[in-house]
């Protein structure tokens, strides 16, 4: 089992979700963060004095699914979230130990 | 929805439409058959005002009952002779005329004053919304709740003593009906001259003032003594602890705005500046310019500089350190807010609303506002770029401020140019007291009612026109400044300036330096720099959402 976020920009959330449905992802958990890379923040003025707005929106997209599927989403989110400037985000994946349905009690597999 | 359901609400439906339309029906053809008979005329308009107030329920002697009136939709004929109450209807005669064309008077009047007092009142509102808009989340509902709560403190504390004080010896106010116990004034001589210091009747709205003209003029000062009373918890917003901030509502309602209100609205020493020394009209504020915003600007100064600035708000160095207010469309509407109570404010002041110059102030209140709020935002364009919503709400208000004095007494034009001088004023104001002065004001409380507190009373010395107010202040002949002919005028202006920025100065920075001494004005850090919502009021503004901090300012 393994877990796949995304963090992107927000206003590509809906691409994003629709690309990994599309390959078959059911559920996912999102989150609204701020951050920065390489994309550098900017500078603003509020009533004369200047501070800078570096970290930027984003949104983290959480998804839990089977190995073979992990390849699948990872290309998703990619083709659905570049733009292809400074800023677009990025995917990391691990491996789960253990996954747990609440209602049932389902472990493993079983529970993704 | 089952079936039954369904047939059952079809059948209240029609039950409901046939009924409806036999009700109809009912009442046209019942309208064609039985004229309404005629209502009895009542008391109120015809008890004369001189005689000792008459109960309005018990119904005069009626005259033969008039012709019954039909329905009038344009109103030709409602509101007519036979509205007035007269002994005989044969034979009216002028003085009972008379006594309602002044009952009537009056009660336009007193009307006047009670709503544009509704308006000011409406003012809290606005206020309220601005400061909480230009603070940080974490401080919002203990920034709401002062100005919530400095509505009701400031009103209990002029009702003990603060309105006895500022009025207790304006005299009679002729467009409220005389006000007659308003008649005792504790006055020094100086100089030779009487130099009136404050009011002694009118304690607790006792009986001696249970008056509806001296009701009326309470509540209409009452709220302006809320607006001075409102505006230090701007400056002081964010780190002012609540007790220190309770027993200063008491004491501006009850002391220091009272004192220079009378000095200049309750027939004081300031305003016989023309009748003792021959300067002008003396002190002249139409609307309070100085005695409203210069001594809420100044307070708020005072109180500014003895709490000391935000944690985080200057560098080591001195240099300032932004911290964006969270919510700018809340200030925003705050501020439409304001220039509509302002319409209240200013022509309000008239305390008539048969003064015909309502109009004039009216429309040259809102010609500063835009002046002010245009020219704030041309200055920051100018210097940075993009215009700043802030300070083209600080800019609006800084017009409305300035316009405050000189709005009676000004031609368009000058309402504009005053609006104008306000809006780039404030500009350089805000960025004079942070980074010159060091003090840290987070909604330009100080820039906005302060400085333009004093630019609305000096430009009155320099721009009235001389078309309106005379015998104002006991002098003779209507109110001129300096580029209309006047220099005494424009002396008197800034002896009331120079006096203001003393006295409230003063008084504010040692009552706060004694108050802090005693229990403290000021929050720890701790509290500071978790927020002050739960706290110092027990409850977050807003629980249900994740504050994620700012971009790398604040905490």
């Amino acid at each position: 089992m393994k877990k796949v976020e995304a963090i992107v920009r927000p206003h590509v959330l809906e691409a994003v979700k629709a690309a990994l449905q599309e390959v078959g992802v059911v559920g996912m958990t999102i989150t609204e963060v701020k951050g920065f890379g390489r994309q550098k923040g900017h500078t603003e003025t509020y009533r004369g004095s200047e501070y800078k707005v570096e970290f930027l929106p984003k949104v983290k997209i959480e998804v839990v699914l089977p190995d073979d599927l992990a390849d699948k989403a990872v290309d998703a989110v990619v083709k659905s979230a570049a733009t292809g400037k400074f800023g677009d985000g990025k995917v990391f994946v691990s491996a789960l130990s253990d996954v747990v349905r609440i209602r049932t009690g389902e472990r493993g597999e079983a529970a993704v | 929805m089952s079936d039954g359901k369904k047939r059952m609400l079809r059948s209240l439906a029609f039950g409901i439409a046939l009924g409806l339309v036999a009700w109809g029906l009912r009442a046209t053809t019942s309208l064609a058959q039985e004229p309404s008979p005629a209502a009895p005329p009542t008391t109120q308009a015809g008890a004369p005002p001189a005689q000792a107030a008459a109960p309005a329920t018990a119904p005069a002697p009626a005259p033969a009952p008039p012709a019954p009136k039909g329905p009038d939709p344009t109103g030709a004929v409602t509101g007519v002779a036979a509205d007035v109450a007269v002994k005989d209807a044969a034979k009216p005669t002028l003085l009972e005329v008379m006594d309602t064309v002044g009952h009537n008077k009056i009660s336009i009047n007193i009307v006047w004053t009670l709503v544009t007092g509704f308006l000011v009142m409406f003012m809290q509102a606005g206020f309220a919304l601005v400061e909480t808009g230009f603070c940080r989340a974490k401080n919002a509902a203990h920034t709401m709740s002062m100005n919530f709560m400095v509505y009701g403190i400031g009103m209990l504390g002029y009702w003990i003593c603060g309105f006895a004080l500022q009025m207790g010896g304006v005299g009679a106010v002729a467009s409220l009906g005389g006000t007659p116990p308003l008649s005792h004034e504790f006055t020094l001589s100086l100089l030779g001259h009487p130099f009136g210091l404050f009011g002694t009747s009118g304690f607790f709205l006792g009986s001696d003032v249970y008056d509806v003209g001296v009701f009326a003029l309470f509540l209409f000062q009452m709220v302006f003594m809320d607006t001075t009373a409102t505006i230090p918890t701007g400056a002081m917003a964010e780190r002012w602890k609540w007790t220190s901030f309770v027993v200063y509502g008491f004491f501006i309602s009850m002391f220091t705005y009272p004192l220079f209100a009378n000095w200049v609205w309750g027939g004081g020493w300031l305003s016989q500046l023309g009748a003792n020394f021959g300067l002008g009209h003396g002190h002249v504020d139409f609307a309070g310019s100085s005695v409203v915003h210069m001594v809420g600007g100044v307070a708020a100064l005072a109180g500014a500089v003895v709490i000391g600035p935000r944690i985080g708000k200057f560098t080591k160095d001195g240099t300032p350190v932004a911290i964006p207010g969270h919510d700018i469309p809340m200030a925003l509407l705050g501020t439409f807010i304001l220039a509509f109570g302002w319409f209240g404010f200013n022509p309000g002041s008239t305390l008539s609303g048969t003064d015909m110059r309502i109009a004039v102030i009216a429309t040259n209140t809102m010609l500063a506002s835009a002046a002010g709020a245009f020219a704030a935002m041309l200055v920051m364009m100018a210097k940075f770029g993009k215009p700043d919503p802030s300070m083209m709400a600080n800019g609006m208000l800084a017009g409305l401020v300035a316009i405050t004095a000189p709005c009676a007494f000004v031609t368009a034009p000058s309402a504009v140019l005053i609006g104008v001088v306000a809006g780039v004023l404030v500009v350089w104001s805000v960025f004079f007291v942070e980074r010159t002065l060091k003090i840290d004001d987070p909604v330009g409380a100080i820039s906005v009612h302060g400085t333009n507190g004093a630019w609305g009373v000096i430009a009155l010395g320099l721009l009235a026109d001389g078309k309106y107010g005379d015998g104002w202040n006991g002098v003779p002949g209507t109110v001129t400044g300096l580029f209309y002919g006047d220099v005494k005028q424009f002396i008197a202006q800034c002896i009331g300036t120079l006096t203001c920025f003393v006295f409230v100065f003063v008084t504010m920075w040692v009552f706060f330096k004694v108050l802090d001494k005693i229990i403290g004005n000021r929050v720890s850090a701790e509290v500071e720099l978790a927020g002050l919502d739960l706290p110092e009021v027990g409850a977050l503004a807003y629980p249900e959402f994740q504050l994620t901090p700012g971009s790398g300012t604040g905490s």
